[in-house]
């Protein structure tokens, strides 16, 4: 047992669940606080004949990602900030031509270069609408080091499960830190494996908007020949310009998502049966709302915490359930306001408050639990 | 013997037909070409990705029966570098126009060639952004006109067979829609090689380039070709002033002995199982 325990880095826990899931492919671009991702792929993989590679650039990374994808690879890539604005470009084309892949964001301080090794969570809604065009995204926010690992293969398994890009939405110190990690067996992790479809080649359609179902992207080079496009395209993957192939092709990149919301959707509740004060926070801030939510109940202020932990698609209905009771919500994040929203508009008859810190430090405890008292006098 | 007519059908999607191509486009002939190339080195259809960029070049993927990709504008070497190197048994040729190749994808460009990876980029070459309606791309030559030089262009255009070899690619030759015969021979040699192949092919746009430039038929634009192209051999007879305007054809560089980057990369590999 003892064994299974390991002390990691929250990037390194990535990388390391990345390999559980069976990732067979890398393709990245160095890039602070992410880098140490790609060091230890740059180990791991070519030891079990996988895939590393070093791009020319971040749009090169996913590029190259996205074509061993469709050759059949469980790929990733890992970057940060300015390396996410750069991605936006083929996560719209991975999300259009449902390719599935796994795109980590080590969240720090920005815009532009910003602050490159402090954190922040300032890209959670780049993450949701980065992309142009309408669409729908899955993205994670883990908040541990043992959590990175579990959820990251989770992302391969959905990525998978529904051929869209999931990215894992961290953060500098959730990335940076190190904490007990417990290594399970393998077989009793679900892992999902890419099969090939269960129809013969010449019955294969890549895609099938009506039927309400995933169809499985057959990886190129196994008799299964097909076209891929970032046009819109019908069921056979061709160009379309008819104008229910786009409205199908449109509703299915949305329904797709958010019609499995039940099953995409993971989140942790603390002491929120009774709370009448609650706490919405992602990431490492969940960490010290935690924190705050025990000093407050000390104090005999009846607080509890909603983590979500797939923050897209945002969890709307037990925000709504919560918040019949919870008239006061405080969302602290490390950002200018961005989750904030999600919840006003979930939580509309509440008093939502936000305590917004971006100087490059933490959001303590403390912190929190002055804001709460404030917000409860 | 009687020659029997060649059966284009059997690798053209025909429900994806008719192409989007104007009529005169020399696209279609590179197009039958590279047919006729696959076709005679026996390549089997599953074994075969074809990647393109952004552009009317870029649309030649979806006429054709095999596993093919339309990109993103100018990075279909990133896709094709993935495919390729998670499965080097796969024949990867990417398709991309001027603009696509030398221009917004300039940087994947020079880094496949530097990788000197197995996978063959045939560039179409037709000085300008068709698909846009004649805009001055990276190749269009000094002094010509664009719906973007109205004044005449001022910018002196990238030579994609130097910049390819410069650059590390070992397999790097010329040819143009005009030299349809020499074309299926070259396009062949660039798939047999063993390493990043450039084809640069010129290829006519009449209506977005040729008729800003004093060529407004196809027949003027295959004629520049058929006169202004010549042959490395010949070209090396020439003084530097005589080249001027003109463009050498055929085979321009080879290196047979490069290391080829799938093929390190599995050596790699190899070594770390022995460890």
């Amino acid at each position: 047992m003892a064994n299974n325990i390991k002390l990691m880095q929250g990037n390194e826990a990535i990388a390391e669940g990345a390999v559980i899931a069976g990732c067979n492919f890398f393709a990245g671009y160095p890039i602070t606080p992410s880098s140490e991702i790609s060091e230890y792929l740059s180990v791991k993989l070519p030891k079990t004949g996988g895939v590393f590679l070093q791009m020319e650039d971040e749009i090169a990374a996913l590029g190259a990602v996205l074509g061993a994808s469709l050759g059949g690879a469980k790929a990733i890539t890992a970057t940060s900030g300015p390396g996410m604005s750069l991605k936006q470009e083929h996560i719209g084309y991975a999300s259009m031509c449902e390719i599935p892949c796994v795109i980590v964001n080590v969240m720090r301080g920005g815009p532009s270069t910003g602050l490159p090794t402090l954190p922040s969570q300032s890209d959670v809604m780049q993450v949701k609408w980065g992309v142009h065009g309408d669409h729908a995204i899955i993205a994670i926010t883990p908040s541990s080091v043992n959590e990175s690992l579990y959820e990251t293969v989770r992302a391969f398994n959905l990525s998978i499960k529904y051929r869209t890009p999931v990215i894992i939405l961290t953060d500098e110190i959730i990335g940076h830190m190190r904490e007990k990690v417990i290594i399970m067996e393998k077989d009793s992790i679900e892992i999902l494996e890419i099969k090939l479809p269960s129809v013969p080649p010449e019955e294969y359609k890549p895609y099938n908007y009506l039927s309400g179902k995933v169809t499985p992207l057959a990886p190129m080079g196994e008799g299964y020949r097909y076209h891929v496009t970032g046009l819109i395209h019908g069921d056979t993957g061709f160009p379309s310009q008819k104008t229910e192939v786009i409205q199908n092709a449109q509703n299915w990149l949305i329904d797709k998502i958010y019609k499995n919301v039940a099953d995409i959707e993971k989140f942790e509740e603390f002491q929120t049966g009774d709370a009448e004060l609650l706490l919405v926070a992602y990431g490492s801030t969940s960490r010290s709302s935690r924190q705050a939510v025990m000093m407050a109940r000390a104090a005999g202020i009846k607080a509890g915490l909603f983590r979500p932990i797939t923050i897209w698609p945002f969890p709307e209905k037990q925000i709504k359930n919560l918040a019949k009771r919870a008239k006061i919500i405080l969302v602290p994040e490390m950002n200018m306001g961005q989750i904030i929203f999600e919840v006003q508009r979930c939580a509309c008859n509440s008093a939502v408050h936000g305590l917004n810190i971006v100087n490059g430090e933490p959001i303590t405890p403390d912190q929190i639990y002055d804001k709460i008292k404030e917000i409860t006098k | 013997m009687i020659k029997t007519k060649f059966d284009y059908n059997k690798y053209l999607r025909q429900n994806t037909l008719p192409h989007i191509w104007c009529p005169g486009c020399g696209d279609g002939i590179i197009l039958k070409s590279l047919i006729r190339a696959i076709d005679k080195l026996q390549i089997k259809k599953d074994d075969i990705v074809i990647a393109s960029g952004i552009g009317c070049a870029s649309r030649l993927p979806g006429y054709v029966d095999f596993n093919t990709i339309h990109t993103t504008h100018g990075r279909a070497l990133t896709f094709a570098i993935g495919i390729k190197m998670f499965k080097p048994r796969l024949k990867v040729i990417t398709i991309s126009g001027d603009g696509d190749a030398l221009a917004i994808g300039g940087n994947h460009f020079i880094h496949a060639a530097r990788r000197n990876i197995d996978i063959t980029l045939i560039v179409f070459n037709n000085y300008t952004y068709g698909m846009t309606g004649g805009q001055y791309s990276p190749t269009q030559p000094i002094g010509s006109y664009a719906t973007t030089t109205p004044y005449g262009n001022i910018e002196p255009p990238f030579d994609v067979c130097d910049l390819a070899k410069a650059a590390g690619a070992t397999w790097v030759a010329r040819s143009t829609s005009y030299h349809a015969l020499q074309l299926d021979k070259l396009i062949e040699a660039a798939i047999t090689h063993q390493g990043f192949s450039v084809l640069d092919v010129i290829t006519n746009c009449h209506i977005s380039y040729g008729r800003r430039n004093k060529m407004k038929s196809p027949v003027e634009m295959i004629t520049y070709q058929k006169e202004k192209g010549i042959p490395v051999r010949s070209a090396e007879n020439l003084k530097p002033e005589e080249l001027t305007g003109r463009f050498k054809t055929g085979l321009i560089y080879q290196k047979n002995d490069a290391p080829e980057f799938c093929a390190e990369y599995q050596k790699k590999l190899e070594l770390l199982k022995t460890k």
